[in-house]
């Protein structure tokens, strides 16, 4: 077996999440190749090739993939991975977008959101919102699989010493082009890989009351997440969303402070270690969830918990 | 131009799923059903694209069983012109959905396809996406904007890192996200004009696609339920408690 794993990256830096999935692609068992397709992107390849268990980094650099366009990326994909027994990439917003073009044009079903690995072809993936948790076993050929990060202990970033091979596969659609982008720019850890998240909801009441939770995240180095009902009240922007549409996270430590814990927003999030909920609501589900619970006013309690971790940290 | 937006029957996102405890599946039998919250955005889209003059005939297209005709219907209701109903009784997975979808998308020729990005029962999140590339149409996925100018739609797109705006050559497909619109309802007298508005039927064989599915379920279970933990008194507690019981800070 052979398996082709697409790193995730900003043409300037490996995201942990593609030594997240290379774990699943070890797990699957076989020999392990990483595609790196992007612009300007030899460091990505680089540290690619560092990775623990990866075999050959392929690298395609080009304009036609600079932004990670679907058309682009769906076709490269396909005629690279069309060799390979199993091709693997994150379930961000990047491998969802391109991995349903490379299953379709390869005429295979695609796995998606994978957390589990069962044997090369049966695999445990969520359905209804992670209410119920599915194994499912592909008859196709070649296993398209998109792997939920969380769920996968990631392979060490150093040690391996992969070759590096240019291939010069130039596919461009021509079918769309990139315009602009708006990133959030932030100093706090990426809120997918984040030790520590702290969430705000719709008890927040404010986009500047995230402020409080902010001055908290960063005593702890956290992230700062957000339900739903905050981002769609335009408190927050949407890439802070963690939930079942959302970024699915699994600290080791997770406070929802006024989030009442819809099940789409526990579908994000219940796979964290250890749950603190802060909610003035006693009968809110999160506390169904959460190890430590604390009824109380989170415009008191958070600049509390605030003055507290000076203490102790 | 003329929009399609395929719309799919799920169970009501206000149930509660229950896993039925022979493990084969989860429990649908009596059970409310109601449009994808999604594909109401998408109908949604499409209308207002008609409102604005940019769209001028919306067709509406479920697979499915023969109750799906309702989630048509209330497309109907909410403002499409007509509605395709590709029937089947079988389990129609992802990619042959896709296929279906292209066999309607080369009868009808639309400039724009319009889907929900997932469906809230199998949270595939591929459908769109194999659509556009078996008809080799550009996609927008995640919209959070669609804006149509002449032969082009500019689409929004809400991405891990915020928002990223791509320009698509139309005949196109845009797969929806949260904060693309808000859903209007149904007025009862659309709903009762939506009655006699047209509806074709047809099934999967008379549109040439093969639907026998590529990945069985083996077993489906309920997910490792969590423990409700303790309450505690107040914050000095909370803080003692993480450090100390959970040795997470």
């Amino acid at each position: 077996m052979s398996i082709l794993v697409i790193a995730e990256h900003d043409n300037s830096s490996l995201k942990q999440a593609t030594l997240n999935v290379v774990a699943a692609a070890k797990a699957i068992g076989g020999d392990i190749d990483v595609l790196v397709a992007g612009e300007s992107c030899g460091a990505v390849a680089e540290a690619a090739a560092k990775a623990e268990g990866v075999n050959k980094v392929l690298v395609a650099d080009n304009a036609a993939y600079g932004h990670f366009l679907g058309e682009n990326l769906g076709e490269l994909v396909a005629e690279v991975g069309k060799g390979y027994s199993h091709i693997l990439a994150a379930a961000s917003t990047t491998g969802k977008d391109f991995m349903p073009r490379v299953a379709a044009l390869l005429d295979v079903a695609q796995v998606s959101d994978i957390m589990r690995v069962e044997s090369d072809d049966t695999f445990v993936r969520p359905i209804y919102a992670g209410n119920a948790i599915a194994t499912v076993k592909s008859s196709d050929s070649i296993k398209v699989i998109t792997v939920r990060p969380t769920a996968f202990d990631p392979v060490a970033a150093e040690g391996g010493s992969a070759t590096v091979e240019q291939l010069d596969v130039v596919k461009d659609a021509g079918l769309s082009t990139f315009v602009s982008e708006e990133l959030a720019k932030s100093d706090r850890p990426d809120l997918g890989s984040a030790g520590i998240v702290v969430s705000g909801g719709r008890g927040m009441q404010n986009g500047d009351n995230f402020k409080m939770l902010e001055q908290v995240a960063d005593l702890m180095g956290a992230a700062v997440g957000a339900s739903r009902a905050a981002v769609d009240a335009g408190f927050v922007p949407n890439d802070m969303q963690v939930g079942q549409t959302g970024k699915i996270v699994a600290p080791q430590l997770y406070i929802a402070v006024g989030i009442s814990g819809a099940i789409q927003h526990l579908a994000g999030m219940s796979d964290s270690k250890v749950i603190v909920a802060i909610n003035k609501d006693e009968e809110a589900p999160i506390f169904q969830v959460a190890d430590y619970g604390l009824v109380a006013d989170l415009f008191e309690a958070v600049p509390q918990l605030e003055e507290e971790l000076k203490k102790v940290l | 131009m003329k929009v399609l937006v395929a719309v799919k029957r799920v169970i009501d996102y206000n149930v509660k799923v229950r896993v039925k405890p022979d493990n084969t599946g989860v429990d649908l039998a009596n059970v409310k059903m109601a449009m994808n919250p999604f594909c109401e955005i998408a109908v949604e889209e499409a209308v207002r694209l008609k409102e604005k003059g940019v769209a001028s005939e919306i067709v509406v297209v479920s697979i499915g069983p023969k109750a799906s005709q309702e989630q048509i219907r209330t497309a109907l209701a909410l403002g499409a012109d007509r509605g395709i109903h590709v029937e089947t009784d079988e389990e129609v997975q992802s990619l042959e959905a896709a296929k279906l979808l292209k066999a309607v998308v080369e009868k009808e020729e639309p400039k724009l396809v319009i889907l929900g990005k997932q469906s809230i029962d199998s949270d595939n999140n591929q459908t769109g996406q194999m659509l556009a590339a078996l008809s080799g149409m550009a996609q927008g996925t995640f919209a959070s904007e669609v804006v149509v100018e002449g032969d082009k739609v500019n689409v929004t797109r809400e991405v891990d890192g915020g928002l990223m705006t791509v320009s698509l050559t139309l005949p196109a497909v845009v797969t929806t996200d949260l904060r693309l619109n808000e859903p209007r309802y149904a007025s009862l007298p659309n709903i009762m004009k939506a009655k006699k508005k047209p509806l074709d039927n047809m099934s999967p064989a008379d549109l040439g696609v093969d639907i026998a599915p590529r990945l069985s379920t083996l077993k489906v279970e309920a997910p490792a339920s969590r423990q409700a933990g303790v309450k505690v008194a107040d914050v000095a507690e909370l803080v003692d408690k993480l450090k100390n019981e959970a040795k997470v800070i």
